[in-house]
């Protein structure tokens, strides 16, 4: 268990208010698109209106001759220095600005940069391209088609294929199916979305022509591998390169991936001497920036004919567009997808999948998501509701009967996991006891017979959060740890400045907390900062629920090793032996005389003013975190959904999420966290799409039609937790933020299915909107 | 985000305003609380060479009754609808469409006259403003003239208002005593244009009879719609669950909806037919009170 500490130090616990806040509230913070530097100017992007077509020519006379417009850059002239192409995190390369041809619609072609952003975009209008259109792949199913047009003559290999991935045992798992009484399936696909953070993409380039030293201003997840990622593509000296992550408008993923523009600012800057903004639209954001999802799935589950699972196995299909952008750790194609066992002792299982291209917008990121896991739970927790209408039994009892047991953990998985910890009933049945599942089964009933349309959805999910171990995980080579460094200054106060980056998650608070419940140092004295590459240790950034698992054991890491020295002093001070002295956060005291004491901030101002013979001033650390492995958080969650029978309309009426994390760093942000997922999660099961016409023209590609939840559709959402310590991490905590995005869309799905049931339905694609409800009623004859 | 290059205007009366639209024609449009026509010039949807900005004319923004007839100025605000206490009780029709119509913020700048004259069959208040009959009052150069509103929809975003015309009113009448009216809207999320919205305004005879039925459609065609087939099917006859189903299917029948990321067509003459259906509940159970 984690020691209280007072309100006043605000450890591990306390809902301390978000320290962010304040300067967020009085419009005080601080985004790219507040940089404003002397001289800056603006850079604008043409972008392609086909999917799928040659250039012919790229004329920039009339967009030259618009007053203030200083360069109009293509894609060849990106050629002649080699940097028409810049490699993807994944293995794959990617267009800057086109050359030769166009892979879809919103690709980049040509950047405008002129004195001001009005100047740019009707420059923009006026670059002329020449197009002749090719065949168009939309659907990933024909990419492999003997007929279908070859996107990338580029690469070695004349196909659509970018990779094939398989893990566990394909043939025990193909016997396994053959001696089963039981055997069921589902085809569903995760439908490609966008994390659409409020704040789009953007950066300030700003080449300093004296010095050679380039600052970036930039929306990022993971500022200093963007460094290293700029120095080794552009060649700049990495020391010659800072990046700085400003405060950032929501990242979800969205801002792990270095873009085109991006590119094109530092390129421009350098060409011209002079600062460069480039900030995104929200309709440039939606239509090529890293989407998410995408998959196209089939699971199927042997069984025993009382329920007791015997395999699991998993075929997808995983659409790329036009260049494999994923952000995923270098071993895993298809990232962590093999989670897909879920909270369930399957003793068999198999799972491969395909990754193809098409006239699409490159991505594949992993939106609020540890790398392709929300598909993998939305997979299994669909496919365990689809067997226990198979066996007519209850979803929950289905469950139940199959979990891992808490006296089971560590677990191992059949595709090659090890699960730290979890109580998975425990959380179930918390879960159905808020919810009141039997007498909601028992109205479900009744409402049944009057021919009234009601569901109650159940998502028992497995999460893996908090790459990685540096023996499997690495990005782009870059292993995986993270990083904290503390100084505590003279008077007792600190500073920690960390390889993360908030974008929205309160790490100002939640660090600070971590270093407080350590050192008993008030969370008010402690200052964080991230995101600048000049000051802050190496680290690979803020996603995959990673900050608290990895930088969190960093930060707690750091503190004991301050802890550490602060006692040595402390001994001095009081003249005992360090044996002699007892911990509690704030103090040391001396064993059976807890008057003779020392605070740390005395002891801080000794480390700088009365050191003990022989050693070093100062009262600093610096850890890097390499995790022993990964967190692995679950849940239960359960949704009640009422149909409306006339227009198709459903209403969530009640949403319980019951969350287990480990220990808590600050309950009012976990749960703020958890407010937000649950949001997402909604808008993925019943609005957002981002799809394509036959032509590859993108629909859903700006706030009209990519929908948003608001506080209207979403429903009062009954949180409650669990606490199973992570065995593994310092201070026995798992990472949050996207459980509730991975866990909540199979619990919305689950419940209209299972309004449904009845009727014979097991499934509905996302989005589950009205019309396809509708749809479903009157095929079935019960639409009013 | 960045429109094409424009001209501004500002004036001060509406006689100044006339004459810039005289001068300017089909150049100009006349910018009002800008929540349809801004977003369409930033995405260069639209570009004006000039926008008269109406909203420094005095004297254009009011609710008032007058003369039997509700009176709303060219340059009132939805909010102002969604709050007025006579429209809350005499015209709950208006008071339900201004509620739904894209989201506070929008309201808050968004002016019933504009939501008319941009001619969107998206738009909600056409379908009320043809349940309720209303009268557009346009002013130019000549002065005033009346056009009803079953005239005005001339095609998608084409109304009957002359380049140099400007909407200054809109005249609702308010004969009977015995009125009722609802509006009702799918959409897949608040701030959404309508997947089928349906306006329905009766008002009953001292026997109870139908003495007038109004029905409009929203976003179900290249123009809003008055469904004058359905409103025949009530006129005059007392409010039963036959006649209003059979009203329902009529109005079903009158749509012309198509296919979009809203939803199939089909799916949207149903939705014509449900919401019919129950808005003539509503507005019997209103007129009734």
């Amino acid at each position: 268990m984690i020691q209280q500490t007072s309100p006043e130090i605000g450890g591990m616990g306390h809902s301390v208010k978000r320290k962010e806040d304040r300067r967020f509230l009085l419009g005080k913070g601080n985004y790219v698109d507040d940089i404003h530097l002397p001289h800056m100017v603006y850079g604008q992007l043409v972008r392609s209106p086909f999917a799928h077509a040659l250039i012919k020519s790229v004329n920039t006379e009339a967009a030259m001759r618009v007053p203030g417009v200083l360069a109009v850059i293509t894609g060849e002239d990106l050629a002649k220095a080699g940097l028409a192409w810049m490699p993807t995190l994944f293995f794959d390369k990617q267009m800057v600005l086109a050359t030769g041809k166009v892979l879809f619609q919103s690709q980049e072609v040509a950047f405008v940069v002129a004195e001001t952003r009005f100047a740019a975009a009707d420059a923009a209008e006026l670059v002329e391209v020449d197009y002749e259109e090719l065949p168009v792949l939309v659907d990933p199913h024909h990419a492999l088609d003997a007929d279908a047009p070859i996107l990338r003559p580029d690469r070695e290999e004349k196909s659509n294929h970018i990779f094939h991935w398989e893990v566990g045992d394909r043939a025990a798992t193909a016997k396994a199916f053959e001696k089963a009484p039981v055997r069921t399936e589902v085809t569903a696909v995760f439908q490609r979305c966008h994390p659409a953070p409020l704040e789009t993409c953007g950066c300030v380039a700003d080449f300093n022509t004296a010095t050679e030293r380039l600052t970036v201003w930039l929306t990022s997840q993971a500022p200093h591998a963007h460094r290293t990622l700029f120095a080794l593509v552009g060649g700049i000296p990495e020391n010659n390169i800072r990046v700085i992550s400003p405060d950032i408008g929501g990242g979800f993923g969205n801002k792990v991936p270095i873009y085109p523009g991006y590119v094109c600012a530092v390129v421009a800057s350098l060409k011209l001497g002079r600062p460069v903004k480039w900030v995104e639209t929200r309709s440039e954001n939606l239509q090529s920036t890293g989407f998410a999802r995408d998959y196209h799935m089939r699971a199927e589950i042997a069984s025993e004919s009382d329920g007791t699972v015997k395999a699991l196995r998993v075929q997808t299909l995983a659409d790329h567009g036009a260049f494999n952008a994923a952000a995923q750790p270098t071993k895993f194609p298809a990232g962590l997808f093999s989670i897909c066992t879920g909270s369930y002792k399957f003793p068999n299982a198999f799972c491969e999948v395909d990754g193809v291209y098409t006239n699409k917008a490159p991505g594949g990121i992993a939106y609020r998501c540890s790398f392709r896991v929300t598909e993998a739970s939305y997979l299994i927790e669909r496919a365990m509701d689809v067997l226990a209408y198979q066996l007519n039994t209850d979803p929950a009892e289905l469950r139940l009967k199959n979990f891992i047991r808490p006296d089971e953990f560590p677990y191992e998985t059949p595709l090659g996991w090890s699960y730290d910890s979890g109580n998975y009933a425990a959380a179930m049945n918390k879960a159905l006891e808020i919810a009141g599942y039997r007498e909601l089964r028992k109205e479900q009933e009744e409402k049944r017979r009057r021919g009234e349309l009601m569901g109650i959805g159940l998502s028992s999910f497995t999460e893996v959060v908090g790459a990685g171990p540096a023996h499997t995980f690495d990005i782009a080579g870059l292993k995986m740890f993270d990083s904290c460094e503390i100084r505590i200054h003279p008077t007792g106060k600190a500073i920690a400045r960390l390889g993360t980056k908030s974008q929205g998650q309160g790490h100002e608070t939640t660090f600070p907390q971590i270093i407080a419940q350590e050192l008993g140092i008030p969370v008010s004295d402690i200052t964080l900062e991230e995101g600048d590459t000049d000051t802050a240790p190496y680290g690979l950034g803020t996603y995959a629920s990673r900050s608290t698992p990895v930088a969190g054991g960093a930060t707690s890491v750091a503190s004991r090793k301050i802890r550490e020295k602060a006692r040595k002093i402390a001994a001095h001070l009081l003249e005992v032996s360090e044996e002699d002295l007892e911990w509690e956060p704030g103090k040391f005291f001396v064993k059976g005389a807890p008057s003779k004491a020392k605070t740390i901030q005395e002891i801080a101002f000794a480390a700088y003013t009365n050191i003990p013979p022989g050693m070093e001033a100062g009262l600093e650390a610096v850890d890097y975190y390499d995790p022993p492995n990964l967190t692995f958080p679950f849940g239960t969650y359960i949704c009640v959904v009422d149909i409306d029978k006339g227009t198709g309309e459903i209403k969530v009426r009640r949403f319980i999420a019951v969350d287990d994390c480990g220990n808590i760093i600050n309950p009012m942000i976990v749960e703020g966290q958890i407010h937000g997922g649950l949001a997402e999660g909604l808008g993925i099961a019943f609005m957002q799409l981002i799809s394509y016409d036959e032509s590859g023209n993108v629909q859903g590609g700006n706030f009209m039609d990519y929908l948003l939840p608001t506080a209207v559709e979403t429903p009062y959402w009954e949180t409650d937790k669990t606490c199973t310590p992570s065995p593994h991490h310092p201070i026995g905590a798992k990472g949050v933020g996207e459980s509730p995005n991975v866990g909540s869309p199979a619990a919305f799905v689950n419940a209209v299915v299972d309004a449904l049931s009845h009727l014979g339905v097991r499934h509905i694609d996302m989005p589950i909107a009205s019309w396809k409800v509708w749809q479903i009623l009157k095929e079935k004859g019960v639409a009013a | 985000m960045i429109p094409a290059s424009f001209e501004y205007l500002r004036p001060g009366s509406l006689n100044e305003a006339i004459a810039m639209l005289s001068e300017h024609g089909d150049e100009a449009k006349i910018l009002s609380g800008g929540q349809s026509l801004i977003p369409m010039m930033k995405f260069r949807l639209s570009r004006p060479a000039c926008l008269i900005d109406i909203n420094r004319i005095p004297n254009l923004d009011y609710i008032k009754e007058e003369d039997g007839y509700l009176k709303i100025g060219g340059l009132t605000r939805e909010t102002a609808l969604e709050h007025s206490d006579l429209i809350r009780s005499r015209f709950p029709i208006l008071h339900d469409t201004s509620f739904v119509i894209a989201d506070v913020q929008v309201r808050n700048l968004a002016t019933v006259g504009g939501n008319l004259a941009h001619g969107d069959p998206a738009n909600d208040h056409p379908a009320t403003m043809l349940a309720l009959d209303a009268e557009i009052v346009a002013t130019g150069p000549q002065g005033e003239r009346i056009i009803p509103i079953k005239d005005f929809f001339v095609a998608i975003f084409t109304t009957a208002l002359r380049p140099e015309e400007i909407l200054t009113e809109i005249r609702i009448p308010m004969n009977g005593s015995r009125r009722g009216g609802a509006y009702l809207k799918v959409e897949r999320k608040v701030g959404d244009y309508a997947t089928a919205g349906v306006a329905v305004q009766v008002t009953l005879n001292d026997r109870g009879d139908v003495q007038r039925a109004g029905i409009g459609l929203t976003n179900v065609g290249p123009t809003p719609i008055k469904a004058t087939g359905a409103e025949g099917a009530l006129a005059g006859k007392q409010l039963t669950d036959e006649g209003i189903a059979e009203a329902a299917r009529r109005a079903s029948e009158e749509a012309q909806p198509s296919s979009d990321l809203r939803g199939p067509a089909e799916y949207k003459t149903a939705l014509v037919q449900e919401l019919t259906r129950r808005a003539l509940y509503r507005a019997w159970e209103r007129a009734k009170k």
